[in-house]
């Protein structure tokens, strides 16, 4: 399965399935990712972890454990 | 008839900037009843009997974190005639998100367009009449910064309010959901108020139990009846109820923005903010950068300009002007002794004290209402949270360990910036342990008399601070209270922009005038009981002013020296200096002064003073173990009322104190023990077999296994 995690830097890819549940998956979807949201992925955190993506016109950071319950296309 | 108007919008909307341009200085801050999430109400310029009430900035009203559900509960249990939501004209999409469940709660909604300005620039049009007519709602377009068009977003409300409508809710969801909420409404139509039916049918949907608990005679055959709904229609759409309602709202906008937002600007084509953070969030650049301005911000407030002003403060205005004068006053119309000493060394330097600290306070507060509001405080947390979540801490911590090493007071007041409570509380208990301004004179007293000017004491002191923030976050990490995220890190990055001028001094001065009211009145009653403490005393059986050591301090000092035996410094002198080091640190150097006779104002290192400290400490290693100990137990009264106050649980700040009290003698006795028997100072006794047990539990504490993570509710939280 690729996640969100596997997106490199610079790259555009959609969201297929948000899996988990509880408090990170409804917060991740309150922020605007949803089913088919189209995410760009911007930057890495210069310690390598948080990621900075683009959605939905504004810039988001997540860490990128908590990317792997987004499965991409 | 009094008008009640809610602000409501996300985080960085521009929610505050209209709330202060509306209301003037007419503001008043609190806190919501039992939680520490600030409350701010006012009245609107001009019109008396129009309330404002500013709401915590969220992105949704789920019920997963302490905002969420301050401003749920506030919107349908206390019934504002109006809300006015805020919503950012350069981030629509995620904006109308919230609009789309406000319009619910059978609240009559205003919507304010904000950042007009930018929206133009950015070549982009909004239809504002087309939005209104689809979201059921009138919409106006606002800037807040130039304060234009405020007052007629405010006038637009009250009109809304007076008119009592019924507003046509938007077709956000399809056939099936409203279906299933159909039956539901059915189904609580004689439980709820009409006007509510609609959020409450929605949130049973949801299996939102949280907001179940308002519905009175809800039993257990309609919650079954009601499932069997939800169930039906989460098989058909093939996701959970909850992620169900999210993407219809979601999909409704994405419709919603086509119809009525034209983009100017092509898909990622930068903004100037996008520019200024390819830098700053570079990743070669970040970390320099990063590091240039926390030496601005700690250059600021701590070496120049901050410290400056509070020593001025304290030793020219207080200890030069203001003390000497009134003692000089009084004893020249004849007061009796012990009425001087209450007047000028008890109320006056009781007051004196705090005040002391107000402009450091204002010049750490500048600096954080600064990077906050432009924008830069979240690109801290994105850049150190790898680094600090490992401890259990956000990247946003680091400001208040920088801070805490000029003065702790202020560095507790930064720790206002870190959103989840969990975070804030450990840092505010670790935070003190960074050794501070005052606590340097101690340092160079027991490294310059006792160590003959051993150098690398002070850096030890630091490094040893540090190692024990980190000791001490791993240990409470693992601890059931802490285990666990209240709130994911899904953070967003606001644009860059300039703040507000006046923005940034309200701000100011709100914590401020906070910090002055509350830990003032705190911090001087516990100076008044120190002074009585520290200046009476029993003599030759009649009760009055003495010298310090027939002082009832003296006296407490004595018998809760046996105490401190184990750890070295078993005397009553140098306990009654630790016990007047929780007025202010550095008041321990001048008691122990004061005590062995060499008199207040020592400063260069002398065989005479080597010898008087001497005379406290049997060894080099006693001397150590008496300088952790008052480095690394709880700060002085001025931070304690300050931590008190930022807590806001009583149980929860007790836990503080005494985990910060035993974490110093725990640590020290086990040093003092162990370093000590290896160096050859002090000899194996029972103490030693006590101090490889709490080595051994402390080891355990810190490398045992966590139990497992997980995010956690609000709800879970509070039934904790």
């Amino acid at each position: 399965m690729k996640t969100l995690r596997d997106v490199s830097v610079g790259e555009y890819a959609n969201v297929v399935k948000i899996h988990g549940e509880g408090a990170l998956k409804k917060r991740i979807m309150d922020m605007g990712i949803t089913k088919g949201t189209r995410i760009y992925v911007r930057k890495v955190a210069p310690l390598g972890d948080p990621v900075e993506i683009t959605v939905r016109g504004y810039e988001l950071s997540l860490r990128k454990q908590d990317a792997e319950i987004l499965e991409m296309s | 008839m009094e008008i009640k108007i809610a602000l409501a919008g996300n985080p960085n909307c521009g929610k505050t900037t209209l709330f202060n341009d509306l209301t003037g200085s007419t503001q008043y801050v609190g806190n919501w009843p039992g939680v520490t999430v600030e409350k701010k109400e006012g009245r609107l310029r001009g019109e008396k009997d129009v309330v404002i009430q500013d709401l915590p900035g969220i992105y949704s009203l789920s019920p997963y974190t302490l905002e969420e559900v301050v401003t749920r509960n506030y919107l349908v249990n206390e019934k504002p005639d109006v809300i006015l939501n805020i919503i950012d004209g350069t981030n629509i999409e995620r904006n109308l998100y919230l609009t789309t469940q406000l319009v619910e709660i059978g609240i009559p909604v205003v919507v304010a367009i904000n950042m007009m300005d930018l929206v133009r620039k950015n070549g982009d049009n909004i239809d504002i009449q087309k939005l209104g007519d689809e979201l059921g709602c009138k919409v106006i377009e606002i800037s807040a910064l130039k304060g234009k068009n405020t007052i007629d977003a405010a006038k637009l409300c009250i009109q809304v309010a007076k008119a009592h409508k019924h507003q046509e809710l938007p077709h956000v969801f399809t056939g099936s959901v409203e279906h299933a909420i159909a039956h539901i409404e059915e189904s609580i139509e004689a439980l709820v108020d009409p006007k509510e039916l609609r959020w409450y049918a929605i949130k049973v949907f949801e299996r939102d139990t949280k907001a179940l608990e308002n519905v009175k005679g809800m039993n257990e055959d309609l919650r079954k009846h009601m499932e069997l709904h939800i169930t039906d229609c989460e098989k058909e759409l093939d996701d959970d109820a909850e992620s169900i309602i999210t993407n219809q709202r979601y999909n409704y906008i994405t419709e919603l923005v086509s119809r009525t937002v034209k983009k100017g600007r092509v898909e990622g084509a930068l903004t100037l903010s996008d520019r200024i953070d390819q830098i700053v969030t570079n990743r070669i650049l970040a970390l320099p950068i990063f590091a240039v301005v926390m030496f601005l911000v700690y250059y600021v407030s701590v070496t120049t300009i901050g410290s400056q002003m509070t020593d001025w403060t304290n030793d020219t205005l207080f200890g030069e002007w203001i003390e000497p004068g009134a003692r000089s006053l009084l004893e020249g119309a004849g007061v009796s002794d012990w009425l001087v000493s209450l007047v000028v060394d008890g109320i006056i330097h009781g007051i004196g004290t705090p005040l002391g600290f107000v402009p450091q306070m204002a010049v750490v507060f500048l600096c954080m209402s600064f990077l906050e509001d432009c924008g830069y405080m979240a690109r801290v947390a994105f850049i150190m949270d790898r680094a600090f979540r490992k401890f259990g801490l956000s990247g946003k911590s680091f400001i208040p360990f920088l801070i805490s090493s000029g003065c702790g007071v202020p560095g507790i007041m930064a720790t206002r910036t870190i959103e989840s409570e969990k975070d804030r509380r450990m840092t505010m208990i670790t935070t003190t342990m960074i050794p501070c301004g005052a606590k340097l004179p101690v340092i160079a007293a027991i490294a310059g008399f006792i160590m003959g000017g051993a150098w690398w004491m002070a850096p030890a002191c630091y490094f040893g601070g540090i190692a024990l923030v980190i000791i001490y976050c791993i240990i409470l990490k693992k601890t059931k209270y802490f285990n666990g995220d209240p709130v994911p890190f899904v953070m967003e990055l606001p644009q860059y922009h300039a703040p507000s001028v006046k923005g940034v001094l309200i701000h100011v001065w709100e914590r401020l005038w906070a910090f002055i009211k509350k830990a003032g009145t705190i911090l001087f009653l516990c100076c008044a009981v120190m002074w009585f403490l520290a200046s009476f005393g029993f003599v030759d059986g009649s009760f009055g002013l003495v010298e310090s050591k027939d002082s009832i301090l003296a006296v407490i000092g004595g018998i809760l020296a046996p105490l401190f035996a184990p750890l070295g410094f078993g005397s009553w002198q140098t306990v009654a200096a630790t016990l007047s080091g929780f007025v202010a640190k550095e008041g321990i150097v001048s008691t122990m002064s004061l005590l062995s006779a060499i008199g207040e104002g020592v400063e260069e290192y002398d065989a005479a003073y080597h010898d008087a400290y001497l005379a406290f400490f049997p060894t080099t290693m006693a001397a150590v173990a008496y300088l952790m100990f008052n480095l690394f137990d709880s700060p002085c009264l001025a931070a304690i009322s300050s931590m008190a106050k930022e807590i806001g649980n009583r149980k929860f700040f007790w836990f503080a104190i005494l985990f910060q009290n035993l974490g110093a003698y725990v640590v020290t006795l086990i040093i003092y023990q162990l370093v000590g028997l290896a160096v050859g100072q002090v000899a194996f006794s029972v103490w030693t077999i006590v101090a490889l047990v709490l080595l051994a539990g402390l080891l355990y504490l810190i490398f045992r296994k966590a139990p497992e993570k997980e995010y956690t509710s609000v709800g879970q939280i509070a039934t904790a």
